[in-house]
């Protein structure tokens, strides 16, 4: 059963991926980006990591799209055509690149399920996977937590004095 | 688990007396009346030296604190010292600058010291995700500090560019970061280290991370070839800003970088140090010869500090060939004196850069350093000493640092490498000597009101007191930095 919800998540997560680029209308290019967030985030629900479906859903589902969609929209009237212009020479990288994976991994072939550590092997706890990760976060994760409201402070004022309107301009005599 | 005690936090109090200071910054902006505005970069100034005489009570007492995830040890220390140094001489050259450049933004000394906390914590911090935030949180305040300058669009252009690339050097080292956590089950160096031990990279996950945690770093370091985003970004910032980014920004992330693969990924050190081996002659070759035609002394003394990149990872290189005897100790105590030095000296001439007016703008084409030398012969010869030092002629602090750097490569068993990084210290000379030829060889074509003079001010005269001292002082008797360096390495498995 498992295998079946992974099956249709990657699919389509895969399926919306492909489109993302594919698509020539930015507007449609952000809502399939739209929909393979919501996979994405199904994803997280059959691994049982009820927290990274939430947040999923709300920074990039909810926050990061709608800026995308504002910025596709402003700038999409007087978008010139040269962002369709794709160059022969990158499609020559490309192919070299994919031609060098194949061959690797015909080589070597992928073995990456020996090198992966064993410990770091997610352990749902009973309380549920969003209050051990608030106690983690609380507990042995404080300073990196403290460190990040830091950086979110940064940022707003930074925000602020580089928009602000009314430069100061009168020197403190 | 004990997660923290507040005893902790004394430990922190550093870290914590910075980030106070900013906020007292950022709250009395508002509210003082304008004459009394510039007490704010005395406050900034007064915690900055409170923080270094605590700092210094710190050292040889050997700490951790929150479970292990910040270390406060020698080598800490060493770095938080200098960048609290720094970060001073910083605060003293903007007091003057952002009147000449009529910046009135008080948020300025905020960003400076919370800058300053994200470096702090990133040169401390033993896990491998508070470093990254530490990272961020140093970026974060120097996109804003370069595109202050708002009415130019080259400020804006330095900062736009500076926080796409920096983004995108962040993410770079963030799937580093969580690939290596895949493949260790931590984020601690300790455990990484015990982790890594006895495996190579053969190992396709570890091979990954290590290759994106390298160019992660090489980003911030800009080193060849990720240096693309600097010559543009210390020519677009304002000079104050610059010369922080140049030398704080670059010995910070330094400090983190040597951290990480040394104390983290020491199991791997004959491979990394082969990785850095390739960046480290990319970046001296093309960081000396670049500079050599440049005709704008920000932009030349960007492509310096790109070289000078490469000289310390010379020192890093070293340490990851020497393997685990006590040698390698040499590689990264030589690493740690090259940036102590290379700030003094990188410094003073960006504050002279700062400080040549030309009107109400900036002389910051070599062309305007023309018969500086007649004009005022006392700013002549700094810049003289200063270029003098960048170029590595004893007996300046230049000297010192590239000459211990240079042994740690042949203990190492690279001659070669030592004699190809002399070589093109010699070609940077050649740079470097240009600009002290023009101030001297070359007569000003008229003097007029609006020839390019260096406007003096009390807290200028600071900082240049400071860096010539550090220059001239540490050129001939370097002993007490050398023991310093010695004592702060890092302990290597």
């Amino acid at each position: 059963m498992a295998y079946v919800f992974f099956g249709y998540f990657a699919g389509v997560i895969a399926l919306t991926a492909v489109l993302v680029v594919a698509l020539r209308n930015p507007v449609y290019s952000a809502l399939s980006l739209l929909v393979m967030f919501f996979h994405v985030a199904g994803l997280y629900v059959t691994l049982r990591a009820e927290f990274l479906f939430a947040v999923q859903l709300m920074v990039y589902a909810g926050a990061i799209l709608i800026f995308y969609l504002f910025a596709v929209m402003f700038l999409t009237e007087k978008t010139p055509d040269r962002y369709h212009i794709q160059s022969w020479g990158s499609l020559l990288i490309g192919g070299a690149i994919i031609v060098e994976v194949v061959v690797l991994i015909g080589q070597h072939g992928i073995s990456f399920g020996s090198s992966v550590a064993r410990t770091a092997a997610p352990s749902p706890s009973e309380e549920g996977n969003t209050e051990s990760i608030g106690q983690l976060l609380y507990t042995s994760y404080l300073f990196p937590f403290e460190v990040a409201s830091l950086i979110l402070l940064v940022a707003m004022i930074g925000a602020v004095v580089l928009s602000k309107k009314d430069l100061p301009e009168v020197p403190p005599s | 688990m004990t997660a923290f005690s507040p005893s902790d936090l004394l430990l922190l109090l550093p870290e914590l007396l910075v980030i106070a200071a900013a906020c007292v910054v950022l709250v009395l902006d508002p509210v003082l009346p304008s004459h009394l505005k510039d007490g704010l970069a005395w406050l900034s100034l007064g915690t900055l030296a409170v923080c270094m005489g605590l700092i210094s009570s710190q050292m040889g007492h050997p700490a951790s604190a929150f479970g292990g995830m910040v270390a406060i040890d020698m080598y800490a220390c060493f770095w938080k010292l200098l960048l609290c140094a720094v970060a001073g001489l910083t605060v003293l050259l903007s007091y003057s600058y952002l009147k000449e450049e009529r910046l009135y933004f008080s948020e300025y000394y905020a960003f400076v010291l919370l800058s300053l906390c994200g470096m702090m914590v990133m040169v401390s911090a033993t896990d491998l995700l508070a470093i990254y935030l530490g990272t961020e949180l140093m970026s974060l305040s120097l996109y804003v500090l370069a595109g202050l300058k708002r009415t130019e669009p080259r400020s804006l252009e330095a900062s736009a560019k500076y926080f796409v690339l920096g983004a995108f050097s962040s993410g770079i080292l963030l799937y580093g970061i969580s690939l290596l956590y895949g493949a260790t089950g931590s984020t601690r160096l300790p455990a990484i280290a015990d982790a890594v031990a006895g495996r190579s990279l053969d190992d396709p996950l570890l091979l990954f991370a290590t290759i994106l945690l390298a160019v992660g770093f090489a980003f911030k370091l800009a080193v060849v070839p990720f240096h693309m985003w600097t010559p543009d970004v210390y020519q677009g910032a304002p000079t104050s800003v610059t010369a922080f980014m140049a030398v704080a920004s670059k010995a910070a992330s330094f400090g983190a970088f040597l951290r990480v693969f040394a104390e983290g990924l020491s199991g791997l050190r004959t491979d990394w140090s082969m990785i850095f081996l390739l960046l480290c002659i990319a970046t001296l070759v093309l960081g000396n010869v670049v500079a050599l035609v440049q005709t704008n002394v920000k932009r030349m003394l960007a492509y310096s500090s790109i070289a000078h990149a490469g000289y310390a990872l010379i020192g890093v290189v070293a340490t990851g060939r020497m393997g685990a005897s006590g040698d390698s100790a040499h590689g990264i105590s030589s690493v740690l004196l090259y940036l102590a030095l290379y700030t003094f000296m990188t410094f003073g001439a960006f504050a002279i850069v700062a400080m040549l007016r030309k009107g109400s703008l900036e002389g910051e084409e070599i062309e305007d350093f023309t018969g500086l030398a007649k004009r005022q012969p006392v700013a002549a010869l700094l810049m003289l000493l200063f270029m003098v030092s960048l170029a590595g002629i004893p007996p300046t602090a230049g000297f010192i640092g590239k000459f211990y750097v240079f042994m740690a490569a042949v203990e190492a068993g690279m001659t070669w490498l030592a004699v190809l990084a002399l070589v093109f210290a010699a070609v940077s000379a050649y740079y470097y000597l240009r600009l002290v030829l023009v101030m001297y060889m070359r007569e000003p074509a008229s003097i007029t009101a609006d020839s390019p003079r260096l406007v003096l001010s009390p807290t200028l005269s600071i900082v240049l007191a400071c860096a010539v001292a550090g220059v001239v002082i540490f050129g001939i008797y370097p002993d007490p930095l050398i023991q310093l360096a010695a004592q702060a390495t890092l302990p290597l498995k």
